[in-house]
């Protein structure tokens, strides 16, 4: 049992770690997905091609891979970044994928006459979208994201093995220490599980608001 | 009410809306062939057809919610843009209702005939509301304003689309079977605010089953039948002496019922 208080500080920098990077990645998730959902429901063809591809590149890649491409191939076009940024690069860039294929089916969501409507008064794409589409799609995009975020903060768990310093990577300086494997990661465990029901009870607050909103 | 003597001698000057041998397929489908029409200024022309003819294509193509394959369509002589921000202006000029309203869901009545002022049409929230509440006035709806839509009837919901596209001053409606989706009882209040517009000289396209507004606002009815426009006269002459075959078996069992 004193696994915990034993090595409160390394648990508690491995947590911050995960805090972070899933802070970081979610939000860089959160502009790309945007952007990229924008692009796929675009009248532009190029862009619709460019975000279909990259969703399904990045959507059907798993994400160990992504990081071996990140972590391996971009110093090979000499881009030398710290180990931290690699791994929101990867997080952020995996995760826009789910973020923008929730977004997209919030959009299917709002019948088409509501577009129509705004286009035919002179409404511009970008006008259309963020006065009339999404504030509709809004409220069936919500749960959907929490569940993408719930999936971002757990993904960042593989960032350990990338030099990242996260919270299930701790268990290695525990383990080495002779601490009990079993009691090391339940409180790594307990650790996902405060930031997982967190990111759940801020989606849930968010969800009601839009409820009372109308 | 307009007679259609008074309604047919009003001046369509110069021409408006032109189309010009307009084309467009569906796969295998042609719904549009070789389209040519021309709505003057000032003008009410009635579009009517059987299913499948291609009179919600039509209607859709004049503002370009359809894109064409081939053709010109010139709105005051103009070509119109193929996309971007050039399009949008278009669109402005040209107003749009729907057989099934599509009031933005998520405003309120007054929301809705001022957000594309403000957005589009870039003028201030005090006038867009003065301007809103006007149109709401004159449709008969002032007393609705902080309603959403959803808590409105069909009829009332259709005569605030109409105020809607009417605050962006148009300088043309296009209707798409306005009143197909209403209960019987409302079908009036939502003509009536049309027979008005149609008095005041508004350019209007109409893609209707209701004879009775063709026979009394329109200046012109044209019949279409699979994508092609197979007569286009003045409503009298046309109700009372149809030349084609498919418009005298259109009218023999619209008019039954
Ligand atoms: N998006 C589409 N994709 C494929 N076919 C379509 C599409 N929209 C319409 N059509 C077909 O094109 C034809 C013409 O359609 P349109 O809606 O213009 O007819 P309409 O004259 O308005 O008929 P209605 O009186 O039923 O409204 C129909 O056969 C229809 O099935
Ligand atoms: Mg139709």
């Amino acid at each position: 049992m004193n696994v915990l208080t034993d090595n409160w500080s390394t648990y508690w920098h491995g947590f911050l770690g995960t805090l972070w990077l899933t802070l970081v990645s979610a939000a860089l998730a959160l502009v790309l997905g945007v952007v990229i959902a924008g692009f796929r429901v675009s009248p532009v063809k190029p862009l619709r091609a460019f975000g279909t591809g990259w969703v399904t590149v990045l959507r059907n890649t798993p994400l160990t891979l992504l990081f071996f491409i990140v972590v391996l191939g971009l110093p090979r076009f000499s881009i030398t970044l710290p180990f931290f940024t690699f791994a929101v690069l990867a997080l952020g860039c995996y995760t826009s994928a789910f973020v923008c294929e929730a977004l997209r089916s919030g959009v299917n969501t709002v019948p088409a006459g509501q577009g129509e409507a705004a286009r035919s008064l002179g409404m511009t794409f970008g006008q259309t979208l963020s006065l009339v589409v999404m504030p509709q799609a809004y409220r069936a995009v919500i749960a959907p994201l929490g569940s993408v975020m719930i999936a971002l903060a757990k993904n960042t768990a593989i960032a350990g093995s990338f030099s990242v310093v996260e919270l299930l990577g701790t268990y290695r300086t525990i383990n080495e220490l002779g601490y009990s494997i079993i009691w090391t990661f339940v409180w790594i465990a307990v650790g996902y599980l405060i930031l997982t029901l967190a990111i759940s009870a801020l989606f849930n607050v968010l969800e009601r608001r839009v409820a009372v909103s109308r | 009410m307009t007679g259609p003597q008074e309604a047919a001698a009003r001046p369509s000057g110069e021409p408006l809306i032109e189309l010009r041998r307009v084309n467009k397929h569906y796969g295998a489908l042609h719904v549009l062939q070789d389209i040519d029409l021309t709505v003057g200024r000032g003008e009410v022309v009635v579009v009517i057809g059987p299913s499948g003819s291609g009179k919600s294509t039509l209607c859709r193509a004049i503002n370009r919610l359809e894109a064409v394959e081939s053709g010109d369509i010139l709105i005051e002589g103009q070509p119109l843009p193929a996309e971007g921000k050039g399009l949008a202006k278009l669109r402005a000029e040209v107003g749009m209702v729907f057989q099934s309203f599509n009031l933005f869901a998520h405003r309120t009545v007054l929301q809705n005939v001022t957000l594309a002022q403000v957005k589009v049409r870039k003028r201030g929230k005090a006038e867009a509301e003065a301007k809103g509440r006007a149109l709401l006035e004159r449709v008969g709806l002032a007393s609705q304003a902080d309603k959403y839509p959803a808590q409105l009837s069909g009829g009332q919901q259709q005569r605030v689309a109409i105020a809607r596209a009417l605050a962006m001053d148009p300088k043309a409606l296009l209707f798409d079977e306005p009143t197909s989706a209403l209960d019987p009882e409302m079908i009036n209040e939502v003509l009536e605010v049309m027979r008005s517009l149609a008095a005041e000289g508004m350019t209007m396209v109409v893609v209707t089953h209701e004879m009775g507004f063709a026979r009394s606002a329109a200046n012109r009815v044209v019949f279409m039948a699979d994508g092609r426009i197979v007569e286009d006269r003045v409503p009298e002459e046309f109700f009372a002496d149809p030349r084609s075959e498919r418009a005298r078996d259109f009218l023999s069992k619209i008019l039954k019922h």
